[in-house]
């Protein structure tokens, strides 16, 4: 059971990747050139997406367990590291260079796409290469 | 009005797009108790001493479906990647290393991590929209990549 709402989950976000215009880096890059023809219609993605999120974190937050019984898994850290602000700077200078964030570039990859094919096997050699460094000593 | 027109306003397909993400990391949280975060759930794959593989793979298996279901309601979506290769590279390994760091990308901080009133995802998110937006104009307007 857990394992189909996982199924589903990944299709339903995947599905609205694709419906927002999140699948088109150039699009992408549109809405992140403030100074060129901006497009501000990526924005509404996560305005949608808050909005729903917002109301269901609401109620995990207060629960142990999920609705079906599993353990309610969110993150206990807080407060703010070198990590969180050197990695997401880095990240947001990839994915203004590609329009790829991670969602998208593994939906685009599994339709074929050459390009997304590439920038995804480069994304994961970044993944394993943080696991190598940062995880060496354990 | 059908559904190639609906998907043509690009307001109406963001909204409707970002609805249908919220509602499946709603599902994901209420019902699995797990944060729909894509660079965590791939991470994990990679690592090697994680016991945790078949729910990370039953959600990529389900990402991967999405353009073959999309496709037999309507035409393919259009995507233009303007990047060639060795930049592609680049801002893969970047965006692979950066996320590890992070502990998130856009889904988890961006989406759930704001969801949840995150401080720390709330700060990770600026931080990598303002990167974004700053390498666009680098790119764009000032070195014309």
């Amino acid at each position: 059971m857990l394992n189909l709402n996982t199924f589903l989950v990944g299709l339903l976000f995947g599905l609205g990747l694709i419906i927002s215009g999140m699948t088109d880096p150039s699009k992408v890059i549109g809405f992140l050139d403030l100074a060129g023809a901006w497009d501000p219609s990526l924005a509404f993605v996560m305005g949608g997406a808050v909005l729903i999120g917002a109301a269901a974190f609401t109620v995990a937050k207060k629960r142990q367990r999920s609705l079906l019984g599993a353990p309610m898994q969110l993150s206990s850290v807080t407060g703010l590291d070198k990590g969180l602000l050197i990695g997401s700077l880095v990240f947001g200078i990839g994915w203004g260079l590609s329009g790829f964030c991670p969602g998208p570039a593994v939906v685009s990859a599994a339709a074929g796409q050459p390009k997304a094919l590439i920038f995804v096997a480069s994304m994961l050699a970044g993944m394993a290469l943080y696991n190598m460094i940062e995880r060496r000593g354990e | 009005m059908n559904l190639s027109d609906f998907t043509h306003n690009p307001y109406i397909a963001g909204l409707s797009g970002g609805l249908l993400i919220g509602i499946a990391a709603a599902m994901f949280v209420l019902l699995n108790g797990r944060i729909a975060g894509i660079s965590g759930i791939l991470g994990g794959l990679l690592q090697a001493d994680k016991g945790d593989k078949l729910w990370r793979v039953m959600f990529m298996l389900g990402m991967a479906a999405a353009p073959y279901v999309y496709q037999i309601a309507t035409d393919p979506p259009a995507a233009t990647i303007e990047a060639g290769t060795v930049q592609l590279i680049i801002a893969g390994l970047m965006v692979g290393l950066g996320t590890s760091y992070a502990s998130g990308c856009t889904s988890g901080h961006g989406v759930c991590g704001i969801s949840r009133g995150s401080m720390r995802s709330i700060v990770a998110t600026l931080t990598f929209m303002m990167a974004g937006f700053i390498t666009v104009y680098l790119t764009r307007h000032l070195i014309g990549l």
